[in-house]
């Protein structure tokens, strides 16, 4: 028996200034979830405010406030950090063999760059909290009287931790690959993780020039985007998308890496094509940059450029369904065992692919000029951006358990909270689609009575999936503390991070790593 | 193609008040509808994945299946020619709700925190309530006095962003007498929203009432006249067609115009707003640039008021342009002229 990474060093000083991947993983996997859950509690008190259609718990600038934080903390501090930052760390170089990754000391500045500027957000809304929306949209953000500035400083500092991030997994995975692993014969999340940080390399800094902007607009009154001294505030709107457009991908490709995975492991099914996998990961990659007006159909831009961004769009809505497809097909003659990361797949499954085709709707332009701004829209990322990579997180969580803990959780409890999430999510956000059809514009906080039916429905569904990410919490920590061992490989999974202990040692394996046989290889009896 | 009242009802909308609308619903049905077979598809043949092949043994092994190169490219093909067909009609569905029809009646629109105002060509104007008459295509030419508000009315599946210091369009076609909704649809500020409003849609009779009762005021040509005086516009431009320092405000409207980098423009609403506020920006052919911006001088009102006495001279003074004139030299010396 080795000595696992955990029983290595106990000091606390081994962890606040550790450089071992694994332990800085489950650092930003603690921070994030913990992010989840305060952008949890905001989106609940959201939800209850809209139980009526006048004023129910809050007032109109608390309201702005709640779901602009709601919409910061959920994308900058848990959906873009959460699974690259958090799983990605952890599994990257155990599914590549790599005993470290390449910049471990700027690893760990990324962990605290990430927290410096989530303390920021947080002051931030102790101090007057913005209320301009997650999208931060010109002149109105360079005149509101809240605060903008703690906010935008908090989320350039994140921008940081992002970008350090995506160098050292392109750094560590060109360079750091054990013998044998050659390009295609990477494990699939990792192949996401890399064309994730390929955009988070890319699109970040633009975002990160579009907010010291605003801040000098703001604070300094700059007028760069002020329409009154010859600046564009549509050119704000470009820069933003250009960057929160891709932003989409960066949430949602992680989470395809792990569906890629997870499939595999409980069908003991080679992928049907690995290729069509990598690839689409890549044209997401790449196209995804190209389509970010779609987000300003209405918004005053040339009919011709809008256009274009159309079609673009329908093109990179194929690359996810060829991942669709792929996906089906490697259940096809498989023996499927559906445990609970299964489930979670099964969940992202329908999330994903409703989602994806009310995004290939919405892309529609006509369609767009009734739904654009309008609860459709927002049912429609709900379902595509948070449902897959929620469905996707919880996935991984369950999936990699027992390979970060050597614990085991009770399966009774965990599928009883899958079908609260998986339920909750659906009862949340179904209604949300037809209060855009029917004309309801988001961010309203005050309404027309005929919305109330649709938005009861919706908040008594956001208490479902509450319930459920509260059971889930429950039992893991259960787990944690009184679970049963987990063996070394419980899900008898090919891939690489599984053929080294569970939990792995702190130079992640005792032996190199055996590549002989495939990551995805189940054509021969597993041990 | 039109819906059944029931599909429309299913499906939440409000009803159609327009021509437009019909066509956008009817489009909406069908891709909704692709959206449900799609997921349909995928969860039952997932479904059927799952029990079918469900683990017997604990240590099964399974044999390898890849997927022929044929098979992914016509999926990737089939899916995305699909794709392509929504894209080519939402598009040009598109290009009609974006391009207003040529003679449709035109009403300005100020969107200001948090409020819509709208000023007539007969001189009238009203707060929140956009009157229209039955059946008639109206064109908004609208401006924000202050942050992007959007101008939403769901029930002609129209919406358009009104942003400050810039004149963007919208039009509403015909719909039956009756009331309508407006919203707006972009964040701005603590009552965005309250900011709503109606579509006032009146039968020709009391549509013919409310346009007399509004008339007692100056019209929006007078206005036009005295605005463009007081602001100094006469100083280079003539109403009579005769030539000057800038081209006349006679026969310009709706003509088109060449510039001096080898385009020709319509002189419509959108170009003539954007020469006040940024008169370098499309510089007519023959003309020196010596327009100073008006950005910020001049209200939406007095915008919307110079645009309509250019407009009432669409077809005026064309014998005095034909006189030829000797062209005059400006030259700009330390941003004046001589």
């Amino acid at each position: 028996m080795t000595t696992s990474f955990y029983r290595a060093d106990t000091t606390f000083r081994s962890w606040a200034l550790t450089t071992d991947h694994k332990r800085i993983g489950i650092l930003f996997l603690c921070a994030t979830t913990l992010m989840l859950l305060l952008g949890g509690v905001l989106a609940l008190l959201v939800r209850i405010e809209h139980l009526t259609p006048g004023p129910t718990i809050m007032s109109a600038e608390t309201y702005n406030r709640a779901f602009t934080l709601h919409g910061v903390v959920m994308v900058w501090l848990f959906m873009i950090p959460a699974i690259p930052a958090g799983f990605g760390n952890i599994i990257v170089p155990l599914q590549i063999g790599a005993t470290e990754v390449a910049f471990p000391r700027l690893n760990l500045a990324s962990f605290y760059f990430y927290l410096a500027g989530a303390l920021v957000v947080l002051a931030s809304m102790l101090l007057g909290a913005t209320d301009t929306g997650w999208t931060f949209y010109v002149p109105y953000s360079s005149r509101t009287p809240a605060s903008v500035l703690p906010t935008l400083t908090g989320i350039f500092i994140v921008g940081w931790s992002s970008i350090m991030t995506a160098i050292n997994f392109i750094a560590t995975i060109h360079t750091m690959r054990a013998r044998g692993i050659e390009w295609m014969r990477v494990p699939l999340f990792t192949w996401a993780i890399y064309g994730t940080s390929i955009i988070q390399l890319l699109a970040t800094p633009v975002l990160a020039i579009a907010l010291v902007v605003i801040g000098l607009d703001h604070g300094f009154d700059w007028g760069l985007f002020d329409p009154a001294r010859g600046g564009d505030p549509v050119l704000f709107q470009h820069l933003f998308w250009f960057y929160s457009h891709p932003a989409v991908y960066i949430m949602v490709l992680p989470a395809m890496g792990v569906v890629s995975d997870v499939i595999p492991t409980f069908a003991h099914k080679n992928v049907y094509s690995y290729r069509a996998i990598v690839y689409s990961t890549l044209g997401i990659a790449f196209v995804g940059f190209l389509t970010w007006g779609h987000h300003m159909f209405v918004a005053g831009i040339s009919i011709t450029d809008a256009g274009a961004f159309g079609i673009l769009s329908m093109i990179v809505a194929v690359f996810s369904a060829i991942k669709v497809f792929t996906w089906v097909g490697t259940l096809y003659k498989g023996s499927i065992d559906a445990k609970v990361p299964l489930l979670y797949v099964l969940a992202f499954f329908f999330l994903f692919t409703f989602g994806g085709m009310t995004g290939v709707a919405v892309a529609t332009m006509s369609l767009d000029v009734h739904w654009h701004d309008t609860y459709f829209v927002v049912a429609h990322f709900h379902f595509i951006m948070v449902g897959a990579t929620f469905t996707a997180y919880l996935a991984a969580l369950h999936y990699w358990f027992p390979k970060i803990t050597g614990k085991l959780y009770s399966e009774r409890w965990a599928t009883l909270a899958w079908a609260l999430v998986f339920g909750g999510f659906v009862v949340t956000f179904t209604p949300q689609f037809f209060l855009g059809n029917g004309g309801m514009p988001r961010r309203y906080y005050e309404y027309p009575p005929q919305f109330q039916t649709l938005h009861v429905i919706s908040t008594v569904g956001s208490w479902a999936l509450g319930l459920g990410m509260v059971l889930v919490l429950v039992y893991l920590v259960r787990a944690l503390v009184s679970g049963e061992r987990a063996p070394e490989n419980p899900w008898g999974s090919r891939c690489f991070e599984w053929r080294t202990s569970s939990p792995p040692p702190k130079e992640n394996f005792t032996s190199p790593l055996d590549v002989e046989i495939d990551a995805y290889d189940y054509t021969t009896e597993t041990s | 193609m039109t819906l059944p009242g029931w599909a429309i009802s299913a499906l939440g909308l409000p009803p159609e008040a327009s021509d437009t609308a019909r066509r956008v619903d009817a489009l909406h049905a069908v891709v909704i509808s692709t959206a449900f077979v799609g997921i349909g598809v995928v969860a039952f043949v997932t479904i059927a994945f799952v029990v079918r092949y469900r683990r017997r043994a604990p240590r099964e092994r399974t044999e390898r299946v890849v997927a022929s190169g044929l098979r992914e490219w016509t999926t990737a093909t089939l899916v995305l020619g699909l794709f392509v067909a929504f894209w080519f009609v939402g598009y040009a569905q598109y290009l009609d709700i974006e391009r207003p029809p040529e003679h449709a009646a035109i009403v300005y629109v100020t969107a200001k925190q948090w409020m819509w105002k709208f000023g007539y060509p007969n001189g009238s104007a009203s707060t929140d309530t956009l009157f229209v008459r039955e059946h008639t295509p109206v064109h908004l030419v609208m401006t924000s006095r202050d942050v992007i508000h959007s101008f939403y009315a769901p029930s002609f599946r129209i919406k358009q962003d009104v942003l400050p210091g810039r004149s963007v369009s919208a039009w509403l076609d015909g719909a039956p007498a009756g009331s309508y909704p407006i919203y707006c649809a972009e964040l701005c500020g603590v009552s965005h929203s309250r900011m709503r409003g109606e579509v006032r849609v009146l039968g020709a009779r009391d549509y013919e009432r409310w346009w007399n009762e509004g008339r007692d005021q100056d019209d929006m040509v007078t206005r036009g006249k005295s605005v463009a005086a007081q602001n100094g516009c006469m100083s280079c431009h003539t109403i009579d067609g005769q030539r000057h320092i800038g081209p006349s405000f006679a026969g310009l409207y709706n003509s088109r115009v060449a510039l001096d980098d080898g385009r020709t423009v319509v002189a419509d609403e959108a170009y003539l707003t954007r020469s006040m506020m940024e008169p370098l920006a499309d510089r007519v052919a023959g003309f020196n640039p010596v327009m100073p911006s008006y950005r910020a001088q001049l209200s939406a009102e007095e915008v919307g008021a110079l645009v309509e006495m250019i407009r009432s001279l669409e077809h005026a003074g064309g014998e005095a342009s034909r006189v030829a004139l000797p062209e005059l030299i400006v030259t700009k010396v330390d941003g004046g002229t001589r």
